[in-house]
């Protein structure tokens, strides 16, 4: 297997296996996730991904029956150890959903979300971050009149993108998204990649997709899974032109998966 | 070829037919419930005309037309004839065949009386000496005119009235500090007691003179009459003081009718009972039932929404939760009954009693709480509408998405404020859903009552001005017993039977309005949260 190695990764993951229950799922992974790039993982499905990508944010603590052993290291701290306050964790990874998922809340709610449960009370700050944010996600001129209003009103894309701007209200550096255009249309997906692409200035993305094209659009980096373990990972032109396995030749070029 | 429709049987038209009938049959039996109710109930205080009728026999008879059909013997008619006092009896059925002449008369009056029903019958007399009206003119007029006079003079006792209640009361204290102090320590207290003997008996010795006062002044006015004789000529004297409204039926307008009529409505919803219940207003059995219904949705509602909450969001799933679960839903089946016996053993007797043992002990073997009384009522009530209350809440957390929650996690949100923020809002159609549920079961539900706390007829509102304003240990009135009790236990029940309409009117119009209110509370909630399902 490759190893691709970075002197200085945001995430280095070392030797990460996960059980649902009794089910092995993801079977050492070994990989490094560089800063302010984007990183893809791709793969068949069932294969891990999600999974993957809830290990990194603790998102998996919450099922029940599932053990995860290995390393995770954020900037050389240790992610998987119970001592760790997985509230900061989130914030410092922030998450976007295949489903947009919004609270049943207006707009301007959904944005500060995270702000007011970190106990922000600021109303002028609450202001200037909603601004910002909506913005960041490229979202700001659709609904700037309209932030008193429910956030279930939007359109599909428009939730999208809000879930993102709610993502990166609370200034997270690593922002992971699970398919997030497997619900959209094309011309809804293409914003939101110009969007990633936007994003990685700032922030580090790590993205699980379907979309052959899309990793190949906007990814630096490619993970690409299966059966829980990791084949292949460098970097996207390599996986894409010059894979060194045959699956992952077979997996791009659509001979299965 | 054009494809040619599915055949009937494929296309499952019969059982659409089937769904469609058995919804027009249940609506069916709800709308002739509620148009009988309705009809019966509000019929009742329209101002009936007064027919007479001369009768075969030389005899005449006089009152409302009821009823009419066709007997064993051809057809009848049911009349309302009332003059209880001489007749004994209200209503009387007479043979179509023997009427030889019905009239309305004009001068036909109509009597409502405090005691004895209504009395029908004709003005022949009237005593009004010192009141300083002049007679001569229209007896009807005059018996109005001396009326309006009574019933002013009678409100200046109502101060003198109220005077007494509060002596009343003060004595009340004084015997129950005195009962305190015997005992503690007869002996020690010996002249606190004393004093506060003497104090009762100047208490006492003003409240007997107010009290001679006011029967003097009322045996005063109750020797103004008006003589009345009814269709066959008897004559009755009748005490102006007795006497509630008196009016014409066969000579008012429509306008005036109605007027009556809305009078007559506001009075039920307002007044006091009378007459074992059986006339007179609904207001405490009114307030009784709400008030009972508030008290225990202010004790279920907290309680099973925190059930709810830690059964579906905390508890560890497994055999135990599930086993918990399945008996808090089968709980909603137990008989009421046996909630009343369970408030009856737990509430009255266990923990009113032990309160009693603590708190009041001089005053046994009388009870304070060791009785029923709308607070143990209201606690039977709502032990009985918790699953309720629990089940919809649970549903209302289940339903909420998953990815939802998710969310929130991921942007650093604890379970409890995750819980706070996303969570209860999301849920809240959904508890006032059982909100409703809860509130329309107390509501209407009476046997548990009967055994923790309600009364035929409460001496005193379960709130009023006298500190500590809220006495949830006294008894109270509730529309559903109200049924029962006038329904069934009345001495006189064809004159109760419009009553018991009336009552179940309103008690329908209570649980409708209660729920209505929630249901329009729940759609503001859901308008500004849900716009859109997906
Ligand atoms: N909560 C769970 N309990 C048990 N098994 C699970 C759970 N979630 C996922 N799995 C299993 O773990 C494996 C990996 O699932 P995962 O969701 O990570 O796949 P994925 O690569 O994201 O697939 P997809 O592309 O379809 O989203 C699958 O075999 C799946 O059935
Ligand atoms: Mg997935």
């Amino acid at each position: 297997m490759t190893h691709f190695k970075f002197d200085n990764p945001i995430l280095r993951i070392q030797d990460l296996f996960f059980y649902y229950g009794e089910k092995e799922v993801l079977k050492s992974i070994t990989l490094d996730v560089p800063r302010n790039q984007v990183t893809a993982f791709i793969g068949p499905s069932g294969c891990g991904k999600s999974t993957l990508l809830r290990c990194l944010n603790r998102m998996n603590d919450m099922v029940d029956n599932s053990r995860m052993a290995g390393s995770m290291l954020k900037d050389g701290m240790e992610i998987n150890t119970p001592e760790l306050d997985t509230i900061s964790l989130r914030r410092q990874i922030g998450m976007v959903f295949q489903h947009s998922n919004p609270f049943p809340k207006t707009i301007y709610e959904n944005v500060i979300y995270g702000l007011r449960i970190a106990g922000v009370k600021n109303r002028q700050l609450l202001d200037e971050m909603v601004e910002k944010s909506l913005q960041g996600a490229a979202l700001w001129d659709e609904v700037k009149d309209r932030l008193q209003e429910s956030a279930l009103g939007l359109s599909g894309g428009q939730m999208q993108r809000l879930c993102i701007a709610r993502a990166i209200a609370v200034n997270p550096e690593i922002i992971l998204m699970d398919e997030p255009c497997s619900a959209l249309d094309p011309i809804a997906t293409s914003r939101i990649e110009d969007l990633i692409l936007e994003l990685k200035k700032r922030y580090t993305v790590v993205i699980v997709t379907h979309n052959m094209q899309q990793a190949a659009r906007i990814s630096d980096f490619t993970a690409f899974l299966y059966m829980g373990e990791l084949i292949e990972y460098n970097k996207t032109n390599i996986i894409f032109t010059t894979p060194a396995k045959k699956q992952t030749e077979d997996y791009i070029t659509g001979r299965f998966g | 070829m054009i494809p040619s429709k599915p055949n009937f049987r494929k296309q499952g038209e019969h059982y659409v037919w089937g769904t469609g009938a058995a919804l027009a049959l249940t609506l069916l039996a709800a709308f002739t419930l509620i148009v009988v109710i309705m009809v019966n109930g509000l019929g009742y205080f329209w101002p009936a005309r007064l027919a007479h009728l001369a009768l075969a026999d030389g005899s005449f008879v006089m009152g409302e037309l009821t009823e009419e059909n066709i007997g064993p013997q051809g057809r009848r008619v049911q009349l309302k004839v009332g003059n209880r006092d001489i007749y004994g009896l209200d209503f009387k059925w007479v043979d179509g065949r023997e009427i030889t002449s019905l009239t309305y008369p004009d001068e036909a009056v109509t009597l409502e009386r405090r005691e004895n029903g209504n009395f029908y019958g004709t003005l022949s007399a009237i005593r009004v000496d010192g009141l300083g009206i002049q007679t001569g003119q229209d007896l009807f007029l005059t018996l109005q005119e001396a009326r309006k006079l009574i019933s002013r003079r009678m409100e200046d006792i109502d101060p003198v009235v109220k005077e007494m209640g509060r002596v009343n009361l003060e004595m009340e204290d004084i015997r129950l500090e005195i009962q305190k102090l015997r005992y503690q320590d007869a002996a020690g207290y010996a002249a606190e007691i004393q004093e506060l003997d003497l104090l009762s008996a100047a208490k006492r010795k003003a409240f007997d003179q107010m009290n001679q006062r006011i029967s003097d002044f009322r045996a005063d006015l109750a020797a103004h009459t008006v003589t009345l004789a009814d269709a066959a000529g008897t004559l009755k004297e009748v005490p102006l003081v007795q006497i509630m409204r008196a009016y014409r039926p066969n000579r008012m307008s429509l306008w005036e009718k109605s007027w009556l009529y809305i009078k007559k409505i506001g009075e039920l919803l307002t007044g006091e009972p009378r007459e074992s219940n059986t006339e007179g207003g609904l207001f405490p059995a009114i307030f009784g039932t709400m008030m009972m219904v508030m008290t225990m949705s202010f004790f279920s509602i907290p309680l099973g929404v925190v059930a709810a909450i830690y059964l579906s969001e905390y508890a560890k799933p497994g055999v135990l939760v599930r086993l918990v679960r399945v008996a808090v839903y089968n709980l909603a089946g137990v008989p009421s009954i046996v909630f009343g016996v369970f408030g009856l053993g737990f509430f009255i007797y266990g923990v009113g009693g032990a309160m009693d043992q603590l708190f009041f002990p001089e005053r046994l073997p009388t009870p304070v709480f060791g009785t029923g009384g709308i607070l143990w009522a209201s606690l039977t009530m709502a032990l009985m509408t918790v699953p309720v209350v629990i089940v919809s809440t649970e549903e209302a957390f289940a339903a909420i998405p998953k990815g939802i929650r998710e969310g929130s996690y991921s942007l650093g949100a604890t379970k409890f404020q995750t819980l706070l923020r996303i969570l209860l809002p999301s849920a809240t159609p959904g508890i006032i859903t059982g909100f409703v549920l809860a509130m329309a079961r107390a509501a209407g539900e009476v046997a548990p009552l009967m055994i923790t706390g309600v009364v035929k007829l409460a001496p005193a509102l379960p709130m009023d001005g006298e500190f500590p304003y809220l006495h949830l240990d006294r008894k109270f009135m509730h529309l559903g017993f109200h049924i029962y009790d006038v329904g069934f236990q009345s001495p006189n029940v064809e004159a109760a039977k419009p009553m018991v309409f009336v009552t179940t009117l309103l008690l329908l119009v209570l649980v409708v309005v209660l729920s209505l209110s929630a249901m329009v509370l729940r759609n503001r909630m859901r308008a500004r949260y849900q716009t859109r399902a997906f």
